[in-house]
Formats: C-alpha cells, structure tokens, sequence
C-alpha cells in the first residue's frame, strides 16, 4: 500500500508519524511537500502535526486553503482515508472535512503531556487495532485543542458513532480533570460521517516505543495498515 | 480604500482569554467589568473604489479565510 | 578604496555620542588611531557593537583563556558558533548554551522566545540539526509582584519558539532569589547532530565569491541589543522596549529546513548566523576569520522597513537571519533551495582583497574600516579584583531541632525544590519521538536515531554557593552536571558555560567571576570535561544591585547502550537503598539552612574532586553492569530529599534509619557532595564494589509502603509530599 504524508511549511511530526507507518507499513510512507504539483498514488493521506504557516491567524487555517488541500479534499469525497493529527486536525476542520472547531485550550496554555483515550468504537478503518471502551495511555502536545461544535452537532456526531476518542481517567471515567484541555464532551477524535477521515489531537505516533512514550499508540497503526491491505 | 475587518468569538463560545482579561482587569482594580470578549483586527488595503464591491469581496474573504464561521462573527468597515 | 567614508558628518561627533554608544574615552581614542580619522556614525556604531563587552569578552577574555578546552573527542572548541565534539559513529553533537536575560526583563515573552531562536541558530549554523533544547532560568523571589509575570512570560515565549520549530525542550532548571529581583536569567541551550565530515564553519575564503543573505526581512528591531547586554539596567530602561526583538518561529522553522538542505550540497564555503550585531558581526567574523576583505551593498538587503539608515541596517537585530558565503557557481541552486521555502535569498555583498569591511548604501561609501586591527586591538581588561571574603562553616550542632517530617515537607514545597512541571507541560518535550528521559530526572535522555545509543543533557548551578565561595561553587557547578549525567548511565563528554554576573567594573563582582572560573577550571581538568562553547553575560545589576553569581553549566554525555540507560524513580518493593559517598552532614549555605532555619550564611560543601571522579566511575560502572534499578545524585537538600525525589518518581515508600551517633538533620539535609543514592534487590555485591574502589557505601534504608519513614519522626505520606511538591508552582501562578 502507498501512504503520503503531505508536509506543509512549518509542519514538524512528519518524521514522527512516517517513522510509525513504516514500522507498521514495512516500508516508508512518501513525504509530499505541499508545493509539489502532484499527490500521486496513495491509499492513505495524513496531515501531521506541527504549526502550519506558523498557525497564523488560526491554527491551521492558512493550511486548510493552501492548493494541496483541493486535492486531500477531492480525494476524501471519493473515499480515499485520511489521517488528520494534531495540527492536521486542525487543518481539516478549518476545511470543512471535518465537523466543529478547535479553540484555544482552556487552560490558555501549550500542553504537552500523557493523556488517557477511551476508545469509542473499534469499528472504523482507523481505531481498528483497539476495541471499543478500551483505555490507551498517549501523549498530547497542543495549544488549540479545545474542540467545538454546537449542541446540535455534538448531538449528531454522538449518535451517529462518529465520536473516535473522548479524554478520560486511567480508569476510562469521563472527568473534567481528566479533560486537558477544555474540549466539548470530553472528544479527542471525530470522523466525517463515512468514517474515512478521522482528525484527533493526541499523538499515537509518539507512542510506539517502549523505550519512548509507550507503546499504546501501535495498535492504532498496526490495525489501520491492516484494514487498508 | 482602506477596510477593517473585526473578528469576534460567537455569542456561546467559550473565550478563555477573554475571561483571562477581566479577571486580569478585576486585580488591577478596575470595577465594574462585566464581560471581556476578545477578538482580530485586521486592516486591508484594497484597489477596489466601489464601496458596494468591496463589501461584497470582503464578504467572501471572511467566510473562506479570515474568520472560521463554526466559531467566530465578523464585521466589515470601510474607511 | 578611492570613495571616501560620507561624512556623516564625522567632524560632529562628539565625545558624548561615543560615550552614548557605550564606549571609554580610551577606546574612543584607540578608534581614531585605527581610523586615522574620526568614524562616521556608521562606523562608530560598527565599533561599538564588535567591542561591548557582549561581542569582545574584554573583561572576561583574560580568565576564560585559562579554561580547559581540549580533549582527544573536541572537534571544534570555543571561538566557533557552537562547540563540536565525536561522539562515535560517525557523528558528532554540536551544542551551545547562551543568555537573553537583559531583553527577557524587558519584554518576557519575545525576549525568551528569540533567545531560543538564537541559541538554535548557533547550532545549525554548523550544520547540525538541533535534537533538543534546554534552559537554566533565574527569577526574583516569588513574593515580588513582578516575578509571577515574567516567569509566565519566560516560560510561554519558550514554549511558543521551540514547539513551533519541532525541536523538543527536554530539561532545564528553574531557581528563584531575591537577588534576581531586578535581572532574571534566561540561559538557552541547544544540541544538534552532524555528520562528523559535514560541519560547517564560519572562516571566509575566495577572493570575490558572493556574500549571501538569507532568512528574514531586516527591520529596526533590537538596535543596540548587544549594547544594552552590555550595560546596567537603570529606570529608563523600560523606556528600552522597542528595542526588542520579535521572534519568528516558522521562519526559522524553513531557515533550519532550507539551511540543511542546502549544507547536504557543496555549495557553502562559510556560513554564520547573524545574532547579537546583525549584519555587523557576522559580516567582521566571517571575513576576520579569512583574514579578507569584505564589500555590503546595503541597497541590496531585504528590507521591512523604508528610510533604514546603513547604521540601522547594519545594527539591526532583527532575527531568523544568516549570511553565508557560497561558490558562486552554485548560487542558482541555492537560491532555488531558499525559493522552495519562501525565504528571502540576496546577494549582498562579495569578498574583496585589503581586509577591510566597505559598507555602502546609494552609491556611497557608509564605512570602509579596516576588520583585523578592530578584531586584534579590541580592547582586553585586566580588571582589578578582590576575593570574596571566606565564609566559617556552620556548627549543625548549633541549629534548632526541627520535626524531620515537617522539615521535608518544607523543604519539597519550597520554591527551588518544588516540582517544576508547570514549566515543562508548556514545552513539547516529545516531538522526534527521541526522548527516553522527559523532565524531572537528573539528565534528559534524548535517543540518536537509529541507533541503541543516545545523549544526556542537564544543566546545572548553585548559586548560593558560588556567593558563598566562587571557587568551591564554580567547580561544584561543573561536578554536578558530571553527577547528574552519570546518574543517567552517561559518560560525560564536555560542556557549555553561561556565565551570569554583575558588573565586572566593581572589584568584588570581579572577584566572583575570577573564583568561579579557577573552580571549573580545577574542576574540567580533574574530570577531563572540557568547555567547547560558551558565553558571558555581565552587567547583570539593577542599582547597583547584582544578582547571584550564576556560572550555568550545560553538561553533554554519551550512553553507548540504552538498555542500561538508569532512571532515579524507586521500581520496586522491598529493595535497599545505599547511600554511596561520605556523609559529613554539610549545612553551611544548604538549603535546609536558608528554607527551614531561615539563614544563608556558612561555608558551602567542599569538593574532592578525586572522590567525585572515584564514586562517579564506581556508579557508572554499576549501571553500565546493570547491578542496580535506580539512582540519583545527592544535591540540593541533601539525603532526604533525594530519597523522597525517588519515592514520589516510582510511586513506592521507604524506610530510612539514620545511623547512630549522627545529628539527624545533618545526615539527612547535609549538602555534602560526590554522593549518590542508588537501589537494589541484592546489596552485597554493591558495598563490596564500593569497597573495592575505595568509596563509602552504606545501606540506609528499604524501599516500600506508600510513605517515607525515617527513624522515629512521623510517617509522612507520599499523597501529602506529592501534593505540596506538585502544588507550589501551579498555586503560585494562579494567585493573583
């Protein structure tokens, strides 16, 4: 299978998620740098993490309508997954493939710490490697990850299944303490209503090593790779 | 002609900073501050003359770019 | 050069407006034999940059001279961007420490968030990409109103740079002291990777080969930085702010991307960045280290801002800015590097024969000065000095009896021992996915990728100890970051220094800074840990109040073999602890003395560098054969904090017995250094391995429960000491 990781100016965890496919993949993902004139073949597209366009005037916005993103667009109408990760989160709900928003954290603070994830469902392309209610020790690092949608959204992802990860205890209880960062619902993740774009803002790939950060995050790329093969 | 464009948090929107601001404002001692709502300005320098014309460029250039409508208002002047 | 120099006009200048750019009348003097002539006030400005004390080092040159700097593993020592040393395989860690305190007071925020940008420029410059980021911060004391804003601001400008540009911030230290109140310290470091054959220097060669700019826009930010780092801070200083730099990390984000691709190519014949003195410091470096001329055509400099005067341009510090020399044939395909990245790419200048620096703006001649008299004859001071008087140890016998448990619990939520975590969540300590040892340990470990092995990274200082005695704090620094690498399972390999103090014109601040050098240099020579890099921040005084001598050092060691990489956290019930190295009961200028018994008087630990070097070595070893599971350094606090530091890290308890015929809390709180705490299920071996190489080991206690017992004090509950250690700084922030 082909994945590519499309890098934009001021991106920095392409290394850190290409590092992740190809642990699960056997073989590197391709890094596209935004301005290349072709995507090319891929089954996979993912946004990393990073601060796109330095995330002036809002996180991701400038990325989100940068000329790659009619492509990523284009090609998620037809089915093609993609992968939106922290700031690649960002990007994709500043362009609509995504519902809702991402404020500043409540704490106004960057945040870069272990969070624990409830899996909400194991049925997805993406969160095929866990089972759902299960409990997933990574990190975050983000200074915007507050998300937002209205009531009336929030209630439609929820009872559609399209929330992926919700913040919570070690125990998997949803708590305001175990909520870092303010988001609406305790949400971590959401997918698009086919379940073909998911955006998250923990970090899985930052989670694949036991001598670094765990491994609690390999599941997350060993099961995608597999439902894609 | 010269625009200015304001960007606010929606009406229901957490704004921290905001909250961050009053708080601030209420320690330095100034009383009576009900609620801080802060936001974006951003001044355009255009080549349009048509006032009509370019509130409706302006227009667009909020919803595609300058504000994210799922969280933020905007208001256009023009000089 | 037929063009004369515009009079600027020269005539008019005045003995004031040398004395305004911070110069002496004899340097003054000295200027106008160089010249022949009086300067114009571009070139004045010129002079006065390449001599403030932060560009020449003349009231420091002399002592730091007497540094150690050489090793069989230093590539490049100081006098480069940063400092270069093998660390096998291949590759080599590139790395430097260096202060923004003075624009960091000013405006916290940018003024950290830019000395993060500087420090890793130093790096890249020389072809490394940087792999981590630390920093050593100093502020007043908590109860001043204005400490709490600039440790927000400090911490968030930090944050705000290194997260942006994907380069993890992985360890630092944070102390606070009322002689900071008027001048906080903000030391940045940063250390990269190179291939050992791909490092890049800053020496120009060929006649008529292209000056090349690259980066950002030049604006009128930070005019006179290097000067105002360079002087005392006074009242009107605040009226200074516009001089600040702003900070862009996505710049320098594609600066670092686009440097590195093109050092992958031939293309570079020398590259510096340009920090403090912009365009005039690099522009004097590059072509003073060739021993070449050098031509700028300032009409040719991207610009930010209109009706820039060549004395703005050229004193600009405006950041995320570099200039290098290229082989003219390859500057097409360097320019479409910095094309691809959306970077401003200009051809500025060109080397010339003569050696002197010609700046010209509109056809005319701004400064045409000649580089290697300004560089030789840049004035060096002997500075007079007078020793700090000698301090009486303290009698511990002499001190009131307090509660242990209560005085631990002091101790773990006071300011400079408690956790520092509010600090560190704010700073992307993971990004490359390489850190094995996130904050809070005694090093960080950062992995090299690919490979099994990886680098640890601290920094270290004592204050307290360096007021008290410079010498025995200055070598204390130097031991401590030796200790705390080893503690990791690292070799020490060298270090870094940022040495922080007040003004060197008053003989007894003089006298600090002569102390504390002849401490690292005992200190280097007896550990073989040489200074590859450095930096001197002096002037560091409000009203004629100075802060704390503060010689910062950044310590880098090499782990050949994760696997036996060594954590301080407890692992598990029912192992011993042993307390190895001699236990006096040191309280002089401890913080058991200043925290709990409210003094700050007394002699500080004395150092024996043999019995460091010896139960280093015997402690390493112990690790590297895997004998034992966990380990700390003995430093501030003493015993008892070390031991509580390791229980609240593995989330076990102990039990502590304080031998006999001991003052307790002189055993327990004694700073006394080259001791290490370390854990084991078997002890034997241990205190026969410590036998045999000659240093004291003794088993003190066990590890379990859920709180710290010691002898017959009050238990104390882990859940209690977590929660003042982690309590202080988030409560001290929020309050208002």
């Amino acid at each position: 299978m082909k994945a590519a990781v499309i890098v934009f100016p001021g991106s920095n965890r392409e290394h850190d998620v290409a590092r992740a496919l190809t642990a699960s993949m056997g073989s590197p993902p391709r890094l596209v740098w935004h301005g290349e004139a072709e995507l090319g073949a891929a089954d996979l597209i993912v946004l990393p993490g990073g601060f796109a366009y330095g995330d002036y005037l809002r996180a991701g916005a400038i990325a989100a309508r940068s000329p790659v993103m009619r492509e990523v667009a284009a090609r998620a109408a037809r089915g093609v997954p993609v992968l939106g990760i922290c700031n690649g989160f960002q990007v994709l709900t500043e362009a609509g493939l995504l519902p809702g928003a991402l404020l500043p954290n409540a704490t106004l603070k960057f945040s870069c710490k272990f969070v624990h994830l409830r899996v909400e469902t194991g049925q997805s392309l993406f969160t095929a490697g866990y089972a759902a209610g299960q409990v997933i020790r990574v990190p975050i690092a983000h200074h915007d990850g507050n998300y937002f949608a209205d009531a009336d959204t929030l209630n439609r992802i929820e009872d559609k299944g399209h929330v992926a990860f919700r913040y919570c205890g070690e125990d998997g209880a949803l708590t305001p303490s175990s909520n870092p960062n303010g988001s609406a619902r305790s949400i971590a993740g959401v997918f698009n209503a086919t379940k073909t774009v998911l955006g998250l803002m923990p970090h899985p790939e930052n989670a694949i090593d036991p001598l670094a950060g765990g491994t609690d995050g390999k599941p997350f790329f060993d099961g995608l790779i597999k439902a894609l093969s | 002609m010269k625009a200015k464009v304001h960007i606010t948090l929606k009406r229901g929107v957490l704004d921290p900073q905001g909250k961050a601001v009053a708080h601030s404002l209420a320690s330095l001692g100034f009383a009576g501050v009900n609620e801080v709502r802060q936001g974006k300005f951003i001044e355009i320098e255009l080549a349009e003359t048509d006032p009509a014309k370019a509130r409706t460029k302006l227009d667009e250039m909020c919803r595609r770019l300058l504000a994210n409508t799922v969280i933020e208002d905007y208001a256009i002047e023009l000089a | 050069m037929t063009a004369s120099v515009k009079a600027s006009p020269a005539a008019s200048i005045a003995p004031e407006t040398a004395t305004a750019h911070g110069l002496t009348a004899d340097e003054y003097t000295r200027i106008l034999s160089i010249l022949g002539r009086p300067p114009s006030i571009t070139e004045l400005g010129i002079f006065s940059v390449m001599w403030s004390e932060h560009c020449s080092y003349k009231s420091s040159k002399k002592w730091l001279k007497t540094l150690p700097t050489k090793a069989p593993w230093v590539i490049c020592g100081p006098g480069e961007n940063a400092g270069v040393i093998d660390i096998g395989d291949g590759l080599a860690a590139i790395f430097k420490i260096e202060s923004h305190n003075h624009p960091s007071f000013i405006e916290p925020f940018q003024g950290a968030a830019t000395g993060v940008g500087g420090i890793l420029r130093d790096v890249f410059t020389m072809g490394a990409r940087p792999i981590a980021n630390l920093n050593a911060l100093r502020f007043g004391s908590p109860q001043n109103p204005r400490t709490r804003h600039l440790v927000a601001g400090v911490v968030a400008g930090i944050g705000f740079y290194g997260n942006c540009v994907g380069v993890p911030t992985v360890g630092g230290e944070c102390n606070f002291h009322p002689a900071y109140d008027g001048n906080c310290l903000v030391n940045a470091m940063t250390v990269g990777l190179a291939p050992v054959n791909r490092i890049f220097y800053s020496s120009a060669a060929g006649i008529g080969n292209p000056v090349v700019y690259v980066g950002a826009k030049t604006g009128r930010d930070g005019i006179h930085g290097a000067t105002m780092a360079s002087a005392e801070f006074d009242e009107a200083s605040e009226a200074k702010r516009p001089t600040v730099q702003v900070g862009d990390p996505f710049t320098e984000k594609l600066l670092i991307e686009a440097c590195l691709e093109l050092m992958a190519t031939d293309a570079i014949v020398a590259i510096q960045d340009m920090g403090a003195a912009g365009l005039t410091s690099s522009s004097v470096e590059m072509a003073g280290k060739g021993g070449l001329g050098l031509e700028l055509e300032l009409d040719r400099v991207p610009l930010r801002e209109t009706g820039m005067t060549p004395y703005e341009i050229m004193l600009s510090e405006s950041q995320e800015r570099m200039l290098m020399v290229l082989r003219p044939e390859r500057e097409a395909q360097a320019r479409a590097i910095f094309d691809k990245y959306e970077l401003d790419f200009a051809v500025v200048g060109r080397l010339i024969e003569g050696g002197r620096l010609v700046v010209k703006q509109d056809s005319t001649v701004a400064a045409d000065m000649p580089i290697q008299p300004m560089v030789l004859q840049s004035p060096e001071y002997d500075r007079p000095w007078t020793a700090s008087p000698t301090r009486p140890p303290v009698d511990s016998a002499q001190l009131p009896l307090i509660e242990t448990a209560d005085a631990l619990e002091t101790l773990m939520g006071c300011p400079d021992l408690a956790s520092k975590r509010w600090i560190w969540e704010q700073y992307d300590h993971l990004v490359r996915g390489e850190t094995v040892q996130t904050p809070g340990g005694d090093a960080a470990v950062v992995r090299i990728p690919g490979t099994k092995k990886a680098l640890a990274l601290v920094t270290d200082c004592t204050p307290r100890y360096c007021l008290a005695d410079p010498a025995t704090g200055g070598a204390q620094a130097v031991v401590e970051t030796w200790r705390n690498l080893t503690a990791v399972g690292a070799r020490p390999l060298a270090i870094t220094d940022n040495l922080n103090f007040g003004n060197p014109e008053r003989p007894e601040i003089m006298g600090q800074l002569v102390g504390c050098i002849a401490g690292m240099r005992q200190a280097c020579l007896a550990l073989d840990y040489p200074v590859v890099s450095g930096n001197v921040s002096l002037y560091n005084e409000t009203q004629g109040k100075a802060i704390l001598p503060t010689p910062v050092i950044g310590g880098v060691g090499l782990i050949d073999d994760l696997a036996a990489a060594m954590s301080l956290a407890f692992k598990a019930e029912g192992e011993s602890i042993i307390l190895l190295g001699e236990t006096r009961g040191w309280l002089g200028a401890s913080l058991y003395l200043r925290e709990v018994c409210g003094r700050e008087d007394g002699a500080p630990p004395p150092i024996d560098l043999a019995a460091e070097r010896r139960n280093g070595d015997a402690v390493r070893a112990m690790i590297v054969e895997r004998l034992i599971s966990a380990c700390h350094d003995v430093s501030d606090g003493g015993t008892l904090v070390a031991i509580a530091e390791m229980a609240l890290a593995g989330g076990f308890g102990a039990d502590i017995a304080v031998p006999e015929g001991v003052e307790p809390h002189a055993w327990l709180f004694g700073e006394d250094q080259a001791r290490y705490l370390v854990s084991c299920r078997e002890p034997a071996p241990i205190l026969k391995r410590a036998r045999d190489a000659g240093v004291a080991a003794a088993v003190i206690g066990r590890i379990g429960g859920d709180s710290l017992t010691v002898s017959s004090s009050r238990p104390i509950s882990l859940k209690a000491l977590r929660a003042r250690h982690e309590g202080w700084f988030p409560s001290f922030m929020t309050a208002s």
